[in-house]
């Protein structure tokens, strides 16, 4: 048990030399609607090292698969468009490419895993055609050649019978057995960045854990960099060296994994710890209280957000000033930067 | 005088609120052009248990293992195949049409996805309202009070009452579901993965809030998730599915801290858990879920289970008790002397 955790820790801190692949600088993504602005990703800043674990969690509509689809510039336009920030992979900011240029690099040097592998699977396409194709036009390989590589990724991700495989369509494949295609299809070129966009979260849990132990593994051997978007607590603490928070198209707080779970200081992200049931027996930790504890109120609809902090209405700290201004972010620990006006004052309680 | 049992609840203390014997529930496969029946689907393979006033029986699963197949057939929203289903007490296969719908006001369900499950083109407040007006209960006006009490005590405005399901947000649409379920004072309320389409923020109040209303009436539960958490702290007895049957059943403390089935097991560990200094755990087993079509013979569970051996392969395993009050359905378990369990039972 020590052992793991000296390992964890290690792992946990970025050494401060290790190159950034991905660069995410003042992302603002907004969808023009009749009801109004939808600022779904609302200035959103971080950086990603080279073979690094960063995780961005946060609620239904806080915007997380949004800033995924902005990074790969899979926003749909109309209505909705990236309307100031740079996404810098490897130094080339993606976002003044030329959309031949953009090609090129989707699916090569970024890629990208969904949810559902049924619904962005192409179901008349076999499996080996569909990883094919990827490797045919950013490697300039053969058909054949391009057909025996992508078999090759399908036993990496483990799938039995791999040539037989590659010539079935996905609908005769099973939902774990899909995302591990999609895997393949992902890893194909040898992506510097991967972003899995709840690659489990449609998966049964005992299946779940096979996908995120595969992607793990494969992180690790290629030495891609991993961003995983989910809202699962449990998924983040096991996968992740350092977690994003998103809020209502924010970033509220940023921290390495051991510090967001152990000493949060956003008041959402302690909220959100709180309320999740955890498995008294497995997690090692005491059995949850009797009731939960409750983020009262609703989660906001991003259309015309007031002004101010957006979690404020459902905020036990909240004041006037947090109702006023978005809060700016600041760093209170090493690594650990949180967006919120009264983070001082939760810290020194902490510490008090 | 089976409206005597339904009026007087006293009556039927120390009698479970649900039993449930031997449910089975095979769907026939139909192919070709005369839609001849090739095969079944074992959605429900000789299932039992049962639920005391007050308690709540968490059954967990992955999908296709049956349990939300099991939620419908106890109330007969599906026919089941065979069995024996007890609602205090009354056997509800053997009733008619009428007598059935008659003894839905002791049971009630709260479905999963709160879009779907409510009628798009009629308010909260007639949602809400609908099962007494279909079991003629009370006055109009009664009626609107009923409503209103209700909506205040799941939570919502009873301003909103004239207001459309779609102007309500996931976790308020489900506080619709859960005042729609308490309108006829059931003792029964059957949850078929209520909070599971929920944001944790959200879960956490109708998590809450189905313990508050488990207190304040003694309801008695039978709550279906799929995740392991949830059910652990909400629960008091836990039974685990596997295709289409119980593999283990307990208490919930007992089965979390030392589950007796492989299966139980291997759900455990592959449970992340939101605490990063932690191991990851080893993961036992590989493989999918099998179809329920073909199911494998002997102990389902074999092609994945990192013990089997030839026996799993060839026997089904009986659900026996392997601790006190424990049950499992391995052959790798043994059951209790029956020295030992006539002095438990003492």
């Amino acid at each position: 048990m020590d052992s793991a955790i000296q390992d964890k820790a290690a792992g946990g801190t970025q050494p401060a030399a290790a190159k950034a692949v991905l660069e995410v600088e003042g992302l603002k993504t907004y969808f023009f609607v009749r009801q109004g602005v939808v600022k779904a990703v609302d200035d959103i800043s971080f950086s990603l090292a080279a073979g690094e674990k960063l995780a961005i969690v946060g609620e239904s509509g806080c915007g997380k698969s949004m800033t995924a689809l902005s990074i790969l510039r899979l926003v749909p336009d109309p209505p909705g468009r990236i309307v100031a920030g740079s996404v810098r992979l490897d130094g080339r900011d993606l976002l003044t490419l030329s959309d031949a240029d953009m090609r090129r690099i989707r699916g090569n040097q970024i890629s990208m895993i969904f949810q559902e592998p049924m619904t962005s699977l192409n179901p008349v396409w076999s499996i080996g055609n569909q990883i094919s194709e990827a490797l045919m036009l950013h490697q300039n390989l053969s058909r054949q050649d391009a057909f025996d590589k992508s078999v090759e990724m399908l036993k990496l991700v483990k799938i039995p019978e791999p040539a037989r495989r590659a010539r079935e369509y996905p609908h005769q494949l099973s939902g774990g057995m899909r995302q591990r295609a999609m895997t393949a299809m992902a890893l194909a070129c040898n992506p510097h960045v991967l972003l899995a966009d709840e690659p489990t979260t449609a998966l049964d849990v005992t299946i779940q854990a096979q996908i995120l132990d595969l992607i793990l593994e494969l992180q690790e051997r290629l030495g891609t960099a991993v961003v995983l978007i989910t809202h699962d607590l449990g998924v983040v603490a096991e996968t992740a060296q350092r977690v994003i928070v998103m809020y209502g198209g924010k970033k509220v707080e940023e921290a390495p994994v051991v510090e967001l779970f152990e000493a949060p200081l956003h008041p959402y992200t302690q909220g959100l710890l709180a309320a999740v049931p955890h498995l008294a027996a497995m997690s090692g930790l005491a059995p949850a209280q009797s009731r939960l504890k409750e983020i009262p109120g609703i989660v906001p609809a991003l259309v015309n957000l007031p002004k101010g902090c957006t979690f404020a209405p459902r905020c036990p700290f909240a004041s006037d000033v947090c109702r006023n201004e978005f809060p700016p972010y600041e760093t209170k620990q090493p690594g650990h930067s949180v967006a919120c006006w009264h983070a001082d004052a939760l810290l020194g309680g902490r510490h008090a | 005088m089976p409206d005597g049992v339904l009026e007087n609840p006293a009556a039927t203390v120390g009698v479970p609120v649900l039993e449930v014997r031997d449910l089975k529930k095979h769907f026939p496969v139909r192919k070709g052009l005369l839609r001849s029946v090739t095969g079944h689907v074992y959605a429900v393979d000789g299932v039992s248990f049962s639920i005391a006033r007050g308690q709540t029986l968490g059954l967990v699963g992955e999908s296709g293992c049956g349990k939300s197949t099991v939620a419908r057939a106890v109330i007969r929203l599906i026919e089941p195949t065979s069995g024996e289903v007890r609602i205090l007490g009354r056997d509800i296969l053997s009733l008619n049409k009428e007598e059935m719908r008659a003894s839905r006001r002791q049971a009630q369900i709260i479905f999963q996805d709160p879009f779907s499950s409510l009628n798009p083109r009629m308010s909260a407040g007639e949602i809400v309202g609908e099962p007494l007006l279909v079991h003629h209960t009370g006055s109009n006006k009664e009626r609107q009070e009923k409503v209103a009490a209700l909506f205040d005590r799941v939570g919502l405005r009873a301003s909103q009452m004239n207001s459309l399901p779609h102007q309500f947000s996931g976790g308020q649409r489900q506080r619709i579901g859960i005042a729609r379920a308490l309108a006829l004072d059931p003792q029964l309320i059957i949850g078929d993965e209520p909070v599971s389409a929920l944001d944790v923020s959200i879960q956490a109040q109708v998590i809450n809030l189905l313990m508050d209303l488990q207190a304040e009436k003694n309801l008695s539960y039978l709550f279906i998730a799929h995740d392991l958490a949830v059910v652990e702290h909400i629960s008091h007895r836990v039974a685990v599915m596997y295709l289409g049957r119980i593999v283990e059943h307990a208490e919930k403390r007992a089965l979390f801290a030392n589950p007796q089935h492989p299966y139980t097991e291997a759900l455990l560990s592959a449970v992340p858990v939101p605490n990063p200094r932690l191991k990851r755990q080893k993961r036992l087993v590989q493989g999918d879920v099998p179809s329920p079509i073909n199911p494998p013979p002997g102990c389902h569970f074999h092609t994945r289970c990192p013990y089997a051996t030839e026996q799993c392969k060839r026997d089904v395993p009986p659900l026996v008790e392997v601790a006190a009050d424990h049950w499992a359905a391995c052959h790798l378990r043994k059951p209790l002397p029956a020295s030992v369990l006539s002095d438990a039972g003492d």
